[in-house]
């Protein structure tokens, strides 16, 4: 029996060390990980906690994300609570078997401390691993501090679990600004934050040999699609009923409220960016300065990004004259994805809106207040003329002459 | 809010530092922050931490900053990075030196009229310690200068979060951080 771990009300904790103590408490079965920076320190917290006894589970090492992946697919295949942890290039080299872990509808939870991809090479955060998993068929959630980095694996480990929905999940937090920023975290004692999950509730496991089933198999054109439309159905369809319930399962627990859309200010607001990540909270304390100053602006953060929360985004923005998409990676060739996203959610709005893209903090490149208040200014001009008076998309916070396209 | 600047050099502890300010302001129901910039910094490369505090959730994650208080825990880095950035006509310096505060005042003009206190933290923490990490007596120092807590809430509350460390070197900080307060000037 593992030991539990006595913590303060209160603890100062990092993003990593917020994420690696909720996988403490939610009793894992198998980690298979191959550490990089800067999701290193949930591994290395991970690997002590089960050095010195607080964990009974079993962590695999391995010779690459691949492979750490690979074992997780294997493990929760098996019949076991299964999770992991990555970033960046460590994310890219997962990829294919996200696709399997999703495809097999196996539930393992990944934390994901967004950083840039490569070439240069950069160990800082921007978002390019996160949208590169956008179409793998997990559900992500994003956190915006290390509290929520905290509190999001308990809601994702019990949405993953759900026998009706049966899909992986990924946690996102920003590289450094969350995973190496240390915060007040509220903690939940050992008890309480596993009963929140539960316990593990195998379905079609490899190890139940009364049952035997058949994992990854092949299907041509006789079978896949089939396969492929049920898994995008549940995604589609299942997903926001469970993760709404386990938001208020977890707000009746700890007071903390989370939403699948996160609006500030957006009741009566003119302009509003809509962001991810630890931007969400310092728009948001810009907004808050603009809104002492008389102008009607607001922020909307995206806590899910996979499902895309079309119905909900669209509430949120009724009402809204100017939209600025701030996308955090680059789109090689295109807008950003937000932009994209919220053009197809809008479009059929019925309303008219001005939608512009802004795109920013590649590499950690710091977003300043100064810059927000630039773009908050844009949007309200964009507001008052009903039209875009800038180009649809600038990179801001880049050296040089003005870049902008469109 | 309280916006704290560290220069250090990587494995000078002041992300430790940082982390443990953050700890301890905590304990009191403030709201904390404590960051560094790495970039890929090998041991002994310049780099900078921050602390925030306030009584309010903290929401700004920008790593720009107008500190009010400045840490420079390496005598070096007055002179080889600008220790002054971004900082307004009210920012408090404490400076690791063996010089008096004039002296290394004259020796960087960039610090002339400025609200400038000088430590040797890399000595008291060299005689106490027994090794050059500066940032524990830097805390010390910016108790004494800051008046934020009675400095014996504070060495007890540093005592808890250098728990995980042998006795005999908790002992040590607590003497470093003592010295530090009482020899700042």
């Amino acid at each position: 029996m593992a030991d539990k771990m006595e913590l303060r009300d209160v603890e100062v904790w990092d993003g990593n060390m917020a994420a690696s103590q909720a996988m403490r408490q939610v009793q894992i079965d198998v980690v298979a990980a191959y550490p990089i920076t800067p999701s290193t320190p949930i591994v290395e917290n991970y690997g002590n906690y089960l050095a010195n006894g607080y964990v009974d589970g079993e962590f695999v090492m391995v010779e690459s994300e691949h492979a750490a992946m690979s074992g997780c697919i294997g493990a929760s295949a098996a019949g076991g609570r299964v999770a992991t942890a990555t970033s960046s290039q460590g994310f890219a080299l997962m990829v294919e078997t996200l696709y399997q872990a999703s495809g097999m509808r196996l539930p393992i939870v990944l934390n994901v401390v967004n950083r840039a991809l490569a070439a240069p090479l950069n160990v800082n955060g921007d978002h390019s691993d996160m949208y590169l998993g956008r179409d793998s068929g997990w559900i992500q959630l994003d956190a915006y501090n290390p509290q929520q980095a905290y509190d999001l694996n308990f809601i994702a480990f019990r949405v993953a679990e759900d026998h009706e929905v049966r899909l992986p999940c990924m946690v996102h937090q920003d590289g450094f600004l969350t995973s190496h920023t240390a915060q007040g975290v509220k903690t939940l004692d050992d008890d309480t934050a596993y009963n929140f999950v539960g316990e593990f509730k195998p379905m079609n496991d490899m190890l139940d040999l009364d049952h035997p089933v058949t994992h990854g198999v092949q299907t041509e054109e006789d079978w896949h699609f089939e396969h492929k439309a049920r898994q995008h159905n549940d995604l589609m369809t299942k997903v926001f009923p469970k993760i709404e319930a386990a938001f208020d399962a977890f707000e009746k627990l700890t007071g903390r409220r989370y939403n699948i859309v996160e609006t500030y200010n957006t009741e009566g607001a003119d302009a509003v960016v809509v962001c991810m990540g630890t931007s969400v909270e310092t728009a948001i304390e810009v907004a808050k300065e603009l809104r002492a100053d008389g102008k009607k602006v607001g922020v909307i953060g995206i806590r899910v990004i996979r499902p895309w929360p079309h119905a909900q985004i669209a509430e949120a923005l009724k009402g809204i004259k100017a939209i600025g998409a701030l996308d955090r990676s680059s789109p090689n060739g295109t807008f950003g994805m937000l932009y994209n996203e919220l053009a197809g959610t809008v479009v059929n709005s019925g309303e008219s809106k001005v939608l512009t893209n802004y795109v920013y903090g590649l590499g950690g490149r710091d977003l300043t207040k100064v810059h927000l208040r630039e773009i908050y200014a844009e949007l309200l001009a964009n507001a008052e003329a009903g039209k875009p008076t800038t180009p649809l998309q600038q990179l801001i916070g880049v050296r040089g002459p003005k870049i902008s396209f469109h | 809010m309280l916006e704290i600047r560290w220069h250090s050099r990587a494995g000078q502890g002041a992300v430790t530092g940082a982390k443990g300010l953050a700890d301890v302001v905590s304990t009191t129901g403030k709201h904390v922050q404590a960051f560094a910039f790495y970039g890929s910094a090998k041991r002994g490369a310049a780099m900078t931490a921050y602390n925030r505090v306030d009584d309010h959730e903290i929401l700004n994650h920008e790593k720009y900053m107008n500190p009010d208080f400045v840490f420079v825990i390496d005598p070096a880095l007055v002179y080889t990075t600008d220790v002054t950035i971004n900082d307004k006509p009210e920012t408090v310096y404490i400076i690791t030196t063996h010089m008096s505060t004039d002296e290394l005042v004259a020796s960087q003009p960039k610090l002339n009229g400025k609200k400038v206190y000088t430590v040797d933290c890399i000595k008291i923490a060299q005689e106490t310690i027994g090794r050059a990490i500066p940032n524990t007596p830097m805390l010390g120092a910016f108790m004494k200068i800051s008046g934020m807590y009675d400095i014996e809430f504070f060495k007890e509350s540093m005592k808890r979060i250098l728990a995980k460390l042998p006795p005999k070197i908790v002992d040590a900080n607590m003497d470093a951080i003592q010295r530090a307060y009482d020899e700042v000037k």
